[in-house]
């Protein structure tokens, strides 16, 4: 990507770029990596439906700092139990508008999601829909990053437990 | 410990033996047998029972009403026009359809949408449509008794904002269903102070329900399974702690201190312990006190469907919902206190992170029963061994002992005639 100017944040290209490498950071297990598309101030939540809706605070992930999302890394590669997995996101529908009238402030995105889940030696199953609500900025080195992430899962039942980030 | 004879000891199924007089050993039939489980659900939860259903700050107001669940019978929770709380079976008088739909909401009344039956927040009938028929033809026997027809009503109890509610008869009081040493660990979360709901999460795990139960009555785990509170220092085996039983063994507490992240000859054991383990933002462990006592943990565990959880500044109801022999649903509640500052409320959110289906602790819990039900399955005439500690269900003063789950199951036979 190149320099940032005013309408950057809102390049429909740069965006739908940051998803897909988003996506593909996840599916291929590559968490320190995906670490890198998050502001050092960013915030990021996993919220249940049923919460967002009722403007309830309670995240099931959340992240206030790009610091705490490398403790829930560090957690998933060296502190927490479970069963091998892995995940298939497909990410659509995204719509960006202006998030403030100065650019410094990005791009409100949304987008909807799916992401199967594969237990080994299971077969594929859906795991979670839902929606992200998000703001994109164009960081000092050019590259688009998120400031804030939220994915909101439709079903408020997960099954039985959520281990990467969504 | 000599649990009182609760029922008559019929058999809840044929051709089971229980394979040990005490309970050592728990045979894996308890945790796959349909017939077995349909005789729970009749005896445990539809019996004689006190079920966690809601929380009073969910339906503060005159109308308000949630949807919760008692073993897997749906339940409607609703505070009528007198501020009294009603709790009734979710299914209509007339054909068995469900009458609410919404999880939450206020409502002046319960319309069943199949045949527009309509019932008062306290589950009684008030109007059946086209009852004395259509220009004199049809309608239902002129002998049909409106206050004969309500919804099925549930027997209620509330202390210190949290609602129960029975199917049993002739229930004792909660105060006695408790006993006294269960109801001071209560009272210490639910001292009266408003409670404030912060949000809902809620996970389907793939194991038989008392695996659950089980796993908050087995402090010998923690130690060992859980990185995260291991290296941290929230719940370790070298820790002041304690377990406690009420006299029937079917309630019990967990407690324990916080100690540091420091190397000893306890931690030499534990190959989970990481003294070099350090957050990258340590802002998720910041906790104060808040409780009266030393205790910085306290997980109870309350006969049939209940775990409140005091880890830190984080709380949660934990309500248990069976699903099948080998499936259950937890649904957590996570609350603070309505004097709650803005600063112990982000408090209670962040610490949040080590509980639920996300949590940095209950992950491993969830993991952890799914791997024992399919360990267990296939071999219901195998045993578990649960002697950590002895074969006794008497407190004690440590957490290397698994007295809690075998209580558990002292009184579980007895429900169960096993």
């Amino acid at each position: 990507m190149t320099a940032v100017d005013a309408g950057t944040a809102l390049d429909r290209v740069a965006i739908e770029e940051l998803y897909a490498e988003y996506g593909d950071l996840l599916d291929d297990d590559r968490l320190e990596d995906w670490l890198d598309l998050f502001e050092p101030a960013a915030t990021y939540r996993v919220v249940a439906r049923e919460n967002w809706t009722r403007g309830l605070p309670l995240s099931t992930m959340a992240c206030e700092s790009r610091a705490m999302l490398a403790d829930r890394v560090a957690a998933i590669r060296g502190t927490s139990m479970y069963v091998p997995r892995t995940q298939r996101h497909v990410i659509g529908r995204l719509r960006a508008r202006p998030a403030g009238p100065e650019p410094a402030a990005g791009a409100s995105v949304t987008a909807s999601w799916m992401v199967a889940q594969t237990l080994t030696g299971e077969p594929t199953v859906l795991f979670a829909a839902g929606r992200y609500h998000d703001r994109v900025v164009a960081s000092a080195d050019g590259r688009l990053r998120f400031a804030e992430k939220v994915a909101v899962y439709d079903s408020d039942l997960v099954l039985t437990s959520l281990v990467y980030p969504l | 410990m000599n649990p009182p004879t609760v029922a008559p000891a019929v058999p809840a199924v044929e051709g089971r033996t229980w394979p040990t007089a005490d309970c050592s050993r728990v045979p894996y039939w308890v945790y796959v047998d349909p017939a077995l489980y349909g005789a729970e659900l009749e005896r445990i939860f539809e019996g004689a029972s006190w079920s966690y259903v809601a929380l009073e700050a969910e339906i503060p107001a005159a109308g308000d009403y949630k949807l919760s669940k008692i073993g897997e019978r749906p339940v409607i929770v609703a505070r009528g026009d007198d501020g009294r709380v009603h709790v009734m079976t979710n299914r209509c008088a007339h054909r068995g359809t469900q009458v609410c739909r919404e999880p939450f909401g206020n409502a002046a009344n319960f319309t069943c949408p199949y045949h527009q039956w309509c019932y008062k927040l306290d589950g009684s009938l008030i109007a059946v449509p086209f009852r004395k028929g259509v220009n004199g033809q049809g309608g239902m026997p002129a002998e049909f008794d409106r206050s004969e027809n309500g919804l099925e009503q549930l027997a209620v109890t509330t202390r210190n904002g949290v609602v129960f509610a029975s199917y049993g008869h002739a229930m004792p009081s909660f105060e006695d269903y408790l006993g006294p040493s269960m109801l001071r660990w209560f009272d210490r979360v639910f001292d009266g102070r408003e409670l404030r709901v912060l949000g809902y999460q809620r996970q389907r795990v793939p194991a038989n329900w008392k695996l659950m139960f089980e796993n908050i009555k087995d402090p010998y785990h923690a130690s060992l399974l859980h990185v995260f509170l291991v290296s941290f220092g929230l719940f370790r085996a070298d820790q002041p702690s304690q377990v406690q039983m009420d006299e029937t063994g079917r309630h019990s507490v967990l407690t324990s201190q916080r100690g540091a992240q420091q190397a000893n000859a306890a931690t030499a054991e534990m190959s989970s312990f990481r003294s070099d383990l350090v957050l990258a933002d340590p802002r998720l462990l910041d906790p104060v006190r808040e409780f009266p006592g030393a205790e910085t943990v306290v997980m109870q565990t309350l006969w049939p469907n209940l775990i409140v959880q005091q880890q830190s500044n984080t709380l949660a109801m934990r309500q248990l919902v069976p699903g099948g022999p080998e499936s259950f649903d937890l649904v957590w509640t996570f609350f603070g206190y309505a004097d709650d500052d803005e600063e112990m409320q982000r408090r209670r959110l962040r610490q949040a992170n080590l509980m639920g289906p996300s949590g940095y602790v209950s992950i491993d819990d969830s993991e952890v029963m799914l791997l024992a039900q399919q360990g267990l399955r296939a071999s219901p005439d195998a045993s578990a061994v649960v002697e950590m500690g002895g074969v006794d269900t008497d407190d004690t003063e440590h957490m290397v002992t698994e007295a809690a789950v075998r209580a558990f199951y002292g009184y579980y036979r007895e429900v169960m005639g096993l």
